[in-house]
């Protein structure tokens, strides 16, 4: 990202990034220039879904997994009926199925979409390169254990390994353990230590010295 | 093993090492998937399954030859062909517009 922060919300796009060229990029950008010359939609449009799209980022899912630790009704809600549970904080993911996971002592859980890229953007953002890419959604439901510990997370024997196959109706998201050591602290402090990564289940243990983006 | 019936069904497949680097989303990419957020909410295709139908029936090299936001932007590009909100005609001179647009901007 750039060093500016003004508040050209353009810019963080990076505009500058080289043209595309390839045949299937320039199609979408055609069909994208005859849509807005048609009046199906408009460029300001376009930037206020943008603008949107940008502002949906993992601190949201970090606020819900930090409720969760400091408000064990939120919890059972959350837990239990994830999709409305969640429009107490403002989210909204409706008409799509939204389940949360918990981790535990004996329970590890990860996410994937193997078919497509199905996230809960709205919670996490933009989903990384790799979450979209063909090897993790192969290989993170044929050898888990083994995606995990190329991630970091080492996992041991008496951990059971749970992977969730999210589709376009049904969209899934970890709930991390409170990290020892944050007795005390409140939701925002807790929020800040939560990553996506520990949402999507490729990070297991949080650093409670590291504060997320 | 199991044999994907379709490309893009490759859970429990082998694969390679993933890269778990964090990429940036170019511009252009923003604007495909802002495109397809809109088509949806201005009803000009009714739900993700019709977008996800028409990846799926992406022919395997393609699905292997495109990268994710030109998966979508095929997929979009043939559904709204198929339903006729732009002529293949159009489309096709829009390409050529700014391909040309595109080289006298690299010339300048």
């Amino acid at each position: 990202m750039s060093d500016h922060h003004d508040h050209d919300h353009a810019r963080t796009f990076q505009p500058d990034h080289t043209e595309p060229t390839s045949d299937a990029a320039l199609l979408g950008l055609a069909l994208r220039e005859l849509l807005i010359s048609d009046g199906h939609y408009t460029a300001q449009e376009e930037l206020r879904m943008m603008d949107a799209m940008q502002k949906a980022s993992p601190h949201n899912g970090a606020l819900l997994a930090a409720r969760a630790w400091t408000d064990p009704d939120f919890k059972h809600r959350l837990l239990n009926d994830g999709a409305n549970a969640i429009k107490e904080m403002g989210f909204n993911l409706l008409p799509i199925e939204f389940t949360v996971h918990e981790n535990t002592d004996s329970t590890h859980n990860v996410i994937v979409c193997t078919l497509c890229s199905c996230y809960p953007r709205g919670l996490l953002g933009m989903s990384p390169a790799w979450y979209k890419s063909k090897n993790y959604r192969a290989r993170v439901v044929r050898e888990p254990r083994t995606v995990l510990k190329e991630f970091g997370v080492q996992l041991g024997n008496d951990v059971e390994v749970r992977v969730h196959d999210s589709t376009a109706e049904l969209r899934y998201m970890v709930l991390p353990q409170r990290p020892r050591g944050t007795e005390g602290w409140s939701a925002e402090q807790l929020a800040a230590v939560v990553t996506r990564d520990a949402l999507i289940g490729t990070q297991r243990d949080l650093d409670i010295n590291a504060v997320a983006d | 093993m199991k044999q994907p019936s379709k490309p893009h069904d490759v859970g429990g497949l082998a694969g390679g090492p993933i890269d778990p680097g964090e990429h940036d989303i170019a511009y252009w990419e923003w604007q495909i998937d802002a495109m397809i957020r809109l088509a949806l909410k201005k009803g000009l295709i009714s739900d993700f399954a019709e977008m996800r139908d028409g990846i799926e029936r992406l022919a395997p090299e393609d699905y292997e030859r495109l990268n994710y936001y030109e998966r979508w932007a095929t997929s979009l590009a043939h559904t709204l062909l198929g339903k006729g909100v732009v002529s293949r005609e159009a489309l096709d001179a829009k390409v050529a517009e700014i391909r040309a647009r595109q080289s006298a901007e690299a010339s300048q």
